[in-house]
């Protein structure tokens, strides 16, 4: 059911806040406007930072995918 | 005999390399590479700016640091072989059985576009004296004070800068006529909650204008503007600017290193991920904690422990061998006043109330710094 292509993933699984975020918005900056980038956090705190972020960098959450046991999969299209 | 090399003059390099030689004595032959002849006691270019610190206190010979045991090199590191176990020097290569790996972290403000131009910043001697002249014809205007990547060297560095700020300026009668605005990557004023907790505040109660979420994108030195990734656009008439930090750029590439250069450290041996013998402390490892004197203070320890253990053929003694990735540094709050943060993996900080007590004992710290940190007396 996996309609949107994934063009890069982040691994941070194990890194701190904010080591997810800042993955994950270092990464989007050297993106491509309308590529898809996921990144994988296992800190709890990034269920609230990410969102927040996208939302506020004018990106967008495509989804949270739940993986293993306290690892999250933000899925996030680069807009602007 | 076994060598033992320590790339990187630092609080991390120089206090392994005492320690080793203080356990180890004739047992191993120590080699201590380090780019530059000075060993510099860097937390102290904070008050440089202000004139409150003369620069030139803040920094003494290497070797006179050293244990008379611990051979000195002066070099900048060209690569590593790690299956080879070699260190490339400009002239020669070094063979190491234990390596330890304290090169810091450096500065890369030429990352932002405009950075160089437009920003100033405290991250080294000659930056915080030219911020220092600036702020001397200073008349008033919009400061912008903020952070151009995480991680970087001394987290609470920018907080600290911005409480002094608006304490000099107070001093020097600028303070109604200028606006400060500080600001942070992500959405609050500090990456430790806690600490974010107690400073935001204190910011508020300064007429401190916040700004979070400002991942530093660009800055335009003619229109004086600096433009955050998330699409905000600040004007300033002076830009202070933590600039971003990378790893030693020999370890860009290796299999070792992450894209930013930090080594690939266990968290707990100090251990460089994958090469048993090899190890890591201080700014240069890639672990979720400050990059600070403080925590390769409470590092070395554990290297040296571990590496003398193997020599002598010995278990590591359990009580010495593990780092719980424990921090203490001093955070400046201005007027004379300062808090405490001392923490660990398990145990964020809680900071008490600000107070002069903590002020007096940085200035303390400050000046006792050479006489017990880097021979190892704490």
């Amino acid at each position: 059911m996996d309609e949107v292509k994934i063009d890069k993933e982040i691994d941070a699984r194990g890194s701190f806040c904010p080591g997810p975020l800042m993955e994950l918005v270092r990464n989007l900056k050297g993106a491509q406007v309308g590529q898809v980038l996921a990144v994988l956090s296992s800190d709890a705190g990034s269920a609230k930072d990410i969102p927040a972020w996208v939302e506020k960098a004018g990106h967008e959450l495509v989804r949270i995918d739940e993986m293993e046991a306290g690892v999250r999969r933000f899925v996030v299209r680069k807009r602007r | 005999m076994p060598r033992i090399v320590v790339l990187g003059g630092g609080v991390g390099g120089t206090l392994v390399a005492n320690l080793l030689a203080k356990k180890l004595r004739k047992r191993a032959e120590i080699t201590l590479v380090s780019a530059t002849p000075r060993h510099v006691y860097q937390p102290g270019w904070l008050y440089v700016p202000f004139g409150w610190q003369e620069p030139r206190s803040l920094s003494r010979s290497l070797r006179s640091l050293l244990n008379r045991m611990v051979a000195l090199e002066i070099a900048e590191v060209q690569g590593l072989d790690l299956e080879g176990r070699k260190v490339h020097l400009p002239e020669r290569d070094l063979e190491y059985d234990y390596l330890v790996i304290a090169t810091g972290a450096r500065i890369v403000p030429e990352e932002i576009p405009g950075f160089v131009e437009g920003a100033h910043h405290f991250y080294t001697e000659e930056g915080a004296l030219k911020l220092q002249k600036a702020l001397k014809s200073f008349r008033g205007g919009k400061v912008v004070v903020g952070v151009g990547g995480l991680p970087h060297k001394c987290p609470p560095a920018p907080l600290e800068f911005t409480f002094l700020l608006e304490e000099y300026l107070s001093r020097e009668g600028l303070r109604e006529r200028t606006e400060i605005t500080y600001t942070y990557p992500i959405n609050r004023v500090f990456s430790i909650e806690s600490v974010a907790q107690i400073a935001e505040p204190l910011l508020q109660e300064r007429r401190v204008r916040i700004e979070t979420f400002f991942n530093v994108e660009s800055v335009d030195p003619e229109r004086r503007v600096v433009t955050s990734l998330e699409g905000t656009e600040l004007p300033y008439d002076l830009l202070v600017m933590v600039p971003p930090h990378r790893g030693a750029r020999f370890l860009e590439g290796l299999p070792i290193a992450d894209a930013q250069g930090w080594v690939q450290t266990d968290r707990s041996t100090l251990q460089v991920k994958g090469y048993p013998g090899v190890y890591a402390l201080g700014d240069a490892t890639d672990l979720p904690i400050s990059k600070a004197g403080s925590t390769a203070h409470f590092e070395a320890p554990v290297i040296a422990e571990r590496i003398a253990a193997e020599i002598e053929g010995r278990e590591p003694d359990p009580r010495r061998s593990h780092y719980d990735g424990k921090v203490n540094c001093f955070l400046e709050v201005g007027h004379e006043r300062a808090t405490f943060l001392a923490f660990d993996y398990q145990h964020p900080p809680k900071p008490p109330a600000p107070s002069w007590i903590y002020h007096y004992e940085k200035l303390a710290f400050n000046k006792a710094y050479w006489y017990l940190v880097p021979t190892g007396v704490v």
